[in-house]
Order: C-alpha cells, then sequence, then structure tokens
C-alpha cells in the first residue's frame, strides 16, 4: 500500500534529498577535485574530501583485520568445540552485548585503548603518538561489531546439517579439518555476508571512533596516525554548518558520499554473494 | 561327511570382522542399547533390523565412533574391530574411522567438486600427487558405476548430480580412503527404485572385498541383500543368524510378530 | 599425522584465545562503566534535571535526557510500527512472500538498513529544513523513525514468514479477507512484535548520530513536540568532555544508566525470542 512505496522509495528520496543538497558545492568544485583534493578551508570555501574519504577507509579496515578472523573462530569455538554449559551462557552473553550503544564503546576506548596505544604500543613503532589515531578508532569498531559478527556466523553454522559433519568424520578428518574444509566452505556465503555487514556498520559508525581517532584532517600515512572519518565530520562540524558559507552543502555532500559508498557496496556485495550461492548450490 | 561340511561352513561363517562385548550406551538419561553382544561376519552382508527408535541407527554409530560427536553421550563397553577395542583412549580415532566408510540415509555430498568430493579423504591422508589421485578417484567412479555419466564434468558441483548419483558419489567416496566395512544407514531410503536397486547390486559386489553392515527397515530388501541378520528391538538383541533362518523360521516370538508383514 | 594433530591442537588454542579475547574485552567494557559509575550514581541523577552550573560540577541529575531519550525512542517505535506492519504484511500477503517484486523490495530495505545513522540525520535535518522545524522533539522523533523503519520492517517480514502458509490457507477458505486474516496473523506472532519493538527500541535510544542535529539539546524536559529535547547519548558525551572530574564521574553514571536501560532491554527481547520460538515448536 501507500506506506510500502513511500519507505521504499526513501532510498531514492535519500538520495536524491542528499544530492540536492550538496549541489551548490558542486557547483564550485567539480566531483573529481571534491574527492581527490586534500585541501579543507571551509573559510575559504575550499573542500577537499580525501583526507575524510581515507580516514574512513583506514578506520574500517583496520577493524574488519582485526575483527574477522577473531570472529570466525570464536564463532566455530562457539558453534563446534565449546561444551554444552560453556555454550549455553556464552551464546547469549555475546547477543547482550550487541545492545550496548556506541557511546559507551567511545567511553571505554578513551580510557583504555587511548593510553594503551599511547604508551605500550606506539613507541615500538613510531617516534610519537598520543594515541588518539585510527588505530583506536579501528580497535573500538571491531570491538563494536564483534557481538554483530559472531552472532551471525554463529547462526550460519548452525544451520549446517550435522550429517555433513558425520560424513566428513567417517573419512577420518580430524575436528578442525572438517571445520577448515567442509564447515566454513558451506558457511562462506553467511560469512561473506556478515563482513558485508559488519563493513557497513564500520563505515556509518560516528560517535564511538569521533572520540578516539583524533579528528585531525590529514590523511593517515600510518595505523597510529590521526584521521577524521566522513561521520565524525558531519558530526563535528554541523554546529558550524549554518554560519559558513557552503558549508552546509559541502557536510552534505559527505553524507552524500557515505550514502552512495554504502550503496554501491552493497549492490556489489549482494552479485558476489549471489553468484557464490549458485555455485555452492544447496 | 555331512558333518564336516557344516563344521567347515560354520568355521568360514565365523570369522568376525567386528565383536561387540557388553556395549551400553547411554544418551542422556536414556539407555538407548542395553549389553550388546554380536559378532559382525567377514565379508559379508549383515542387516540390522528392527522397528523405528530402537537402536539401530545408534548401533552402527558405534562401530565407526561417530556417537563421539554428539553430546551426553555414555558409552560402556568394548567394540572389537581385527580384535583392537576401538573405544580404548590410547587409539587414533581418525584411523578407526578411516577403516569405515559410512553411507547415510540421505547423501550429503561435500561442498565441493565431484571429484574433490573423492578426492577428499586420501587427501587428508596424505596422497598429494596428482597422477595418484587421478587414478583413484577414476577408479572408485568406475566401482559405482557413475564414471560413465560424470568423467566429463569432474570439476562441477557435486550438488547438480541427482540424488541417486549423490549417493553413489558417497559411495565412491567412502570407498576412496580403503576402508575395510562399509555401513549403511538406510541408505537406500531417499532413493527411487532404479538407483536403489544399482546400489544394492554395489553392495552385492563389493561383499566380496568388504564387511557390509546395513540398517534397514525395509524387510525385503534384507531379504534380497543379506547374508545375516541382526534384529534389534528396544535397545537389545532378540535374534542374530543366517538370512534365510531369521525371516523364514524366527527362534524368538518377537522375531516372529516382526516379519510376520514379510511376504515370501 | 602428528602434523595433523599439531594442526588441531593449534588452532583449537588459537579458537580459545579468540573467545577469550572477545568476550573478555566485551566483559571489560559493561565492567569499567559499572565501575567507574557507581560511585556517582545517587537518586538524584535519575529523578532531577540539570541544575545551574550542571556542567561545571554543581548539583542536578539526568531526568532530561532520561526521559527525552524515552520520549524519542518511544515515539519513533510507535511511528515506525504504524508504518513497518502494513508495509510487513503487504510485503506478505499481498504481494505474495517469495515473488521477484517482494524480494525485491525486501532488498531495498535491506539497503535501508545498512545505511548508517548519520545519514538518517542528515536527511532527517533536511527533511526539519524543508517544513521549517527547529531542532526540537519532532525533529529527533522523525530521524529516529526513519533509522528504526528497517529494523521494524526487517523483524516483523521474518517473523511473518514462520507462520506457515497453512494458517492463511485456513482463514481464506472460511471466507475471511485478506485484512481480517492479516489481524489473525498478527496475533499469531505477538511475542515477535515485542521482540521487534524492543530491538528498534533498544536500538533508537542509544543511538546518537540521528539526533544530533535533528532534536537539540535542553536542560528541561520537553513538554511539547517543538521544544529541543535532550537525550541519553548526548548527555553521556558532553559530560564526559568536561574538565571537572565530578561531572566526567557523572557522566559514567550516565553510561551506566543508559547500560542498564538496555540491558534489560536486550534481556527481555532474548526471552521474547526464547518464548517465540518455543512457541513455534
Amino acid at each position: 500500500m501507500v506506506f510500502t512505496i513511500l519507505s521504499v522509495s526513501l532510498v531514492l528520496l535519500i538520495g536524491v534529498g542528499l544530492y540536492l543538497h550538496s549541489l551548490p558545492v558542486l557547483h564550485k568544485l567539480s566531483w573529481g577535485q571534491l574527492i581527490t583534493s586534500s585541501v579543507w578551508k571551509p573559510m575559504k570555501g575550499l573542500f577537499g574530501f580525501f583526507p575524510f574519504i581515507m580516514g574512513t577507509l583506514w578506520v574500517t579496515g583496520i577493524s574488519i583485520i582485526i575483527s574477522l578472523p577473531l570472529c570466525i573462530l570464536t564463532a566455530v569455538y562457539i558453534t563446534e568445540y565449546a561444551p554444552g554449559r560453556v555454550k549455553r551462557i556464552l551464546s547469549p552473553f555475546v547477543n547482550l552485548l550487541s545492545g550496548i550503544p556506541p557511546v559507551i564503546f567511545g567511553v571505554w576506548g578513551v580510557l583504555f585503548i587511548i593510553p594503551l596505544i599511547q604508551d605500550h604500543i606506539a613507541p615500538h613503532f613510531v617516534e610519537f603518538s598520543t594515541g588518539y589515531s585510527v588505530l583506536a578508532g579501528g580497535i573500538v569498531l571491531a570491538v563494536m561489531i564483534f557481538p554483530l559478527i559472531v552472532s551471525i556466523i554463529c547462526e550460519v553454522l548452525r544451520t549446517i546439517p550435522q550429517d555433513l559433519r558425520d560424513a566428513s568424520s567417517s573419512l577420518g578428518a580430524t575436528k578442525w579439518e572438517t571445520t577448515k574444509k567442509v564447515i566454513l566452505r558451506k558457511a562462506l556465503p553467511g560469512i561473506i555476508a556478515a563482513l558485508v555487514l559488519a563493513i557497513s556498520r564500520a563505515f556509518g559508525e560516528t560517535i564511538a571512533v569521533l572520540m578516539v581517532c583524533g579528528n585531525n584532517a590529514v590523511v593517515p600515512h600510518s595505523a597510529f596516525d590521526p584521521g577524521y572519518p566522513l561521520p565524525a565530520l558531519i558530526a563535528n562540524n554541523y554546529g558550524d554548518m549554518m554560519s559558513i558559507p557552503l558549508y552546509d552543502s559541502a557536510l552534505m555532500f559527505a553524507a552524500l558520499l557515505l550514502f552512495i559508498i554504502i550503496l554501491l557496496f552493497n549492490i556489489i556485495s549482494r552479485m558476489i554473494l549471489s553468484r557464490l550461492e549458485r555455485r555452492l548450490a544447496v | 561327511m555331512y558333518q564336516e561340511v557344516l563344521q567347515t561352513e560354520s568355521v568360514v561363517a565365523k570369522k568376525t570382522h567386528i565383536s561387540v562385548k557388553g556395549l551400553n550406551v547411554h544418551i542422556g538419561s536414556q539407555h538407548i542399547l542395553k549389553d550388546i553382544n554380536i559378532d559382525i561376519p567377514d565379508k559379508k552382508v549383515t542387516s540390522i533390523i528392527g522397528p523405528s527408535g530402537c537402536g539401530k541407527t545408534t548401533l552402527l554409530k558405534t562401530f565407526n565412533r561417530l556417537l563421539d560427536n554428539s553430546s551426553d553421550v555414555k558409552i560402556t563397553g568394548k567394540v572389537l574391530v581385527d580384535g583392537e577395542n576401538i573405544y580404548d583412549p590410547n587409539i587414533e580415532v581418525t584411523r578407526i574411522r578411516k577403516k569405515m566408510g559410512l553411507l547415510s540415509q540421505r547423501p550429503y555430498p561435500l561442498p565441493m567438486s565431484i571429484y574433490d568430493n573423492v578426492a577428499y579423504g586420501p587427501r587428508i591422508h596424505g596422497t598429494r600427487k596428482k597422477a595418484v589421485l587421478d587414478e583413484l578417484v577414476e577408479r572408485q567412479l568406475r566401482a559405482t558405476g557413475l564414471w560413465e555419466e560424470v568423467k566429463e564434468r569432474l570439476n562441477a558441483s557435486a550438488n547438480r548430480l541427482s540424488i541417486g548419483q549423490q549417493q553413489r558419489l558417497c559411495l565412491a567416496r567412502g570407498l576412496a580412503v580403503n576402508p575395510e566395512i562399509i555401513l549403511g544407514d538406510e541408505s537406500t531410503s531417499a532413493l527411487d527404485p532404479l538407483s536403489t536397486h544399482i546400489i544394492e547390486d554395489l553392495f552385492m559386489q563389493l561383499k566380496e572385498k568388504y564387511s557390509i553392515v546395513l540398517v534397514t527397515h525395509i524387510l525385503r530388501q534384507a531379504a534380497r541383500i543379506s547374508d545375516y541378520i541382526i534384529f534389534v528391538y528396544m535397545g537389545k538383541i532378540v535374534e542374530a543368524g543366517p538370512a534365510e533362518q531369521v525371516l523364514q523360521d524366527p527362534q524368538e516370538e518377537l522375531t516372529r510378530q516382526y516379519v510376520k508383514g514379510y511376504i515370501t | 599425522m602428528k602434523r595433523r594433530k599439531f594442526e588441531e591442537l593449534f588452532f583449537r588454542a588459537l579458537m580459545l584465545l579468540a573467545t577469550i579475547i572477545i568476550s573478555g574485552s566485551l566483559f571489560l567494557i559493561v565492567g569499567t562503566i559499572f565501575y567507574k559509575g557507581a560511585p556517582y550514581m545517587n537518586l538524584d541523577m535519575i529523578t532531577k534535571t540539570p541544575g545551574g552550573g550542571f556542567y561545571i560540577g554543581k548539583a542536578g541529575g539526568i531526568l532530561n535526557a532520561i526521559i527525552g531519550s524515552l520520549y524519542i525512542a518511544g515515539g519513533a517505535t510507535v511511528l515506525g510500527l504504524l508504518i513497518s506492519i502494513p508495509v510487513a504484511i503487504f510485503i506478505n500477503m499481498y504481494i505474495g512472500g517469495k515473488t521477484f517484486l517482494a524480494n525485491t523490495l525486501r532488498m531495498a530495505y535491506d539497503v535501508l538498513f545498512g545505511i548508517p545513522s548519520i545519514v538518517y540525520g542528515a536527511f532527517g535535518f533536511l527533511i526539519m529544513v524543508y517544513f521549517g522545524l527547529r531542532a526540537s522533539l519532532l525533529g529527533g522523533i522523525i530521524a529516529v523513525t526513519l533509522l528504526v523503519i528497517p529494523i521494524l520492517v526487517r523483524t516483523l517480514d521474518e517473523v511473518i514468514r514462520t507462520v506457515p502458509s497453512e494458517l492463511g490457507d485456513a482463514t481464506f477458505s472460511l471466507g475471511a479477507t485478506r485484512w481480517e486474516t492479516a489481524k489473525v496473523i498478527l496475533r499469531q506472532i505477538r511475542p515477535g512484535i515485542f521482540t521487534a519493538i524492543l530491538l528498534s527500541f533498544g536500538r533508537a535510544i542509544g543511538d546518537v548520530a540521528s539526533v544530533l542535529f535533528t532534536a537539540g539539546f535542553s536542560d528541561n524536559i520537553p513538554t511539547s513536540l517543538h521544544e529541543p529535547a535532550a537525550s541519553l547519548p548526548l548527555a553521556i558525551f558532553f559530560q564526559l568532555s568536561s574538565p571537572v572530574p565530578e561531572v566526567q564521574g557523572r557522566g559514567y553514571a550516565s553510561a551506566l544508566v543508559l547500560t542498564i536501560i538496555v540491558l534489560i532491554i536486550t534481556i527481555l527481547s532474548e526471552l521474547c525470542i526464547r518464548k517465540f520460538y518455543k512457541q513455534k515448536v
């Protein structure tokens, strides 16, 4: 009925709306310039989004690299190896934590991760670091999406029939061999879906990252450099939005960028997923 | 002379491959198998029959220690394969499992190509050379009658095959690790009559090299292909002996009741 | 064989390590909040609004934020439900749950589900500007509703799909209209609806980015839709950014309040899910 059409067209509406409001800034600088320039001087009307795009990519990348292996290992442990009692406690526990609001993770990040990086990790690698870095953002994000990924992968693993495991065991495979060669293979589409969801979440997470990443508009060259992801940019500056000309349009452009990236990402991964599913045909 | 023939006959028949002594299986709080003592003869087809839920499949799964995978299982007693107790704590489970091939009720091809399915077992146990694997795959696929049907598409996903073909693939896969014993858990119940016929014929051929233990609830199938029959009821062995004898002239009343539905 | 055994043990150890890291860090987070926030928790915190100078250490509490968040999350959930229930029913009953059209719609909602809350916040802001609204309770509700609709639709859709088609067939054959059948189905999945409500409420109450531009902030409890409203996440953020240790401590206490609310919601929804699935089987 009407509602459906309305809400689905939200996708279009958002895209169009953001685009329209980005127009002023697009009039001044072209798409290419906006995306590749690193010059960010709002007062002069210069908006280069490159550092922010890179900041977003760095933080998201680090968080996925940290969390994906850990989550797969944990999910496998919970479903395949953990003894009954442990499984019964762990599984709901992890689920429980998926509801904790992001701002709490930000708090924890400031309390623990920043000093950890500043005092214990960074000195091995670089001369000086305040601890406020994309690494901190990545770690905080990773911890934030742990529960999400673990619970999805657990669900996927649970749907794999026991008889498949039995078939592999009967051929003389060890439990790990069965897991590695059969279970994970069968679960691959599900794992990728979890990955996609995780990346989407990570891209858009605002407050937790904002609190720990340094908010410095430079392109990060190492994990220990501060960064300034797109969501943080928007959140931090909305107050100034109305006072500087073109600023609000620029921020809308940032939102548009985020929107497009995630949209494209979703569509591409969906295509990859359906192809995979056909190949591993159930 | 009659006596001598009989004696020779019984000596040959009595060579056992699997010997179960005092086996008791508890799953959770239920006592599923009660004090089982039975011998499975070598290089013959033995069928385990009985009503549903009476422990046939559980018994089968104790032979290759597949029961270990379930939770809450307690097993006491001995299962001797070629004289070794497979439940001895020092035993390497994977070696035991390698000795037995399992065919489940529904085929479960692994999520890989036809070639990889058959090669899976040998690869795990150390065979890496492509030439060796190629030969092995072809040999087993021929043995199960699949070779002509799939030789052009060995790299296709195993899921594309029909159910009958998949089950034969699973058999080929099981044979590829060179087992001595083949276990079948109602392995033709999901198949159409033609595929069932093919698989039954295969069993009859294979018994020259392997000992075959089948769980079935189709008495006619048991009659068609078995040499020996074991009748299990409520977790206990009620009767065991040569197929014809158990089906035509059962010693126990329970057996008589159960096979009454069987038409000669 | 030795190598295989070693590989098994190695990965088993790795898995255990990963599990410990993950559960440990999550445990640590909750524990820290409790540890740091508990000393500053007192009845005042949850029953008073900020007095003058609250942010530099004087008396008051965060009642404004608590009520504000409850209003926003509550309003958004109600509004969201009004929209999502018809949508979910529409997809499943009027278009046929498995058709290409239905699946395309589902895909669209999945995309909406993945859009970050800050984009909803920005868009909500645009809507507000378009309608000439100022940062207010209404603005916050609008933005959060947009955020929450995909969550609701997704959850409701999954729940409706678990209803066997025989139920629909049965009512249709008794002569019921589609709408009447819909009502029957809804009653059947009541705990599922509950779960959906809890899930979206939990998300709504903890999210910052969507309320950032749209709800504003205020030290008072909003009395009308057009007044700005405080929200818990923002309140936490502001307090923690203060240099005064007393205020920071209260920030932790506020975080504690939010965490407890969310934990209660999550536990409730877990129980609901269990009850729902037990009922199914």
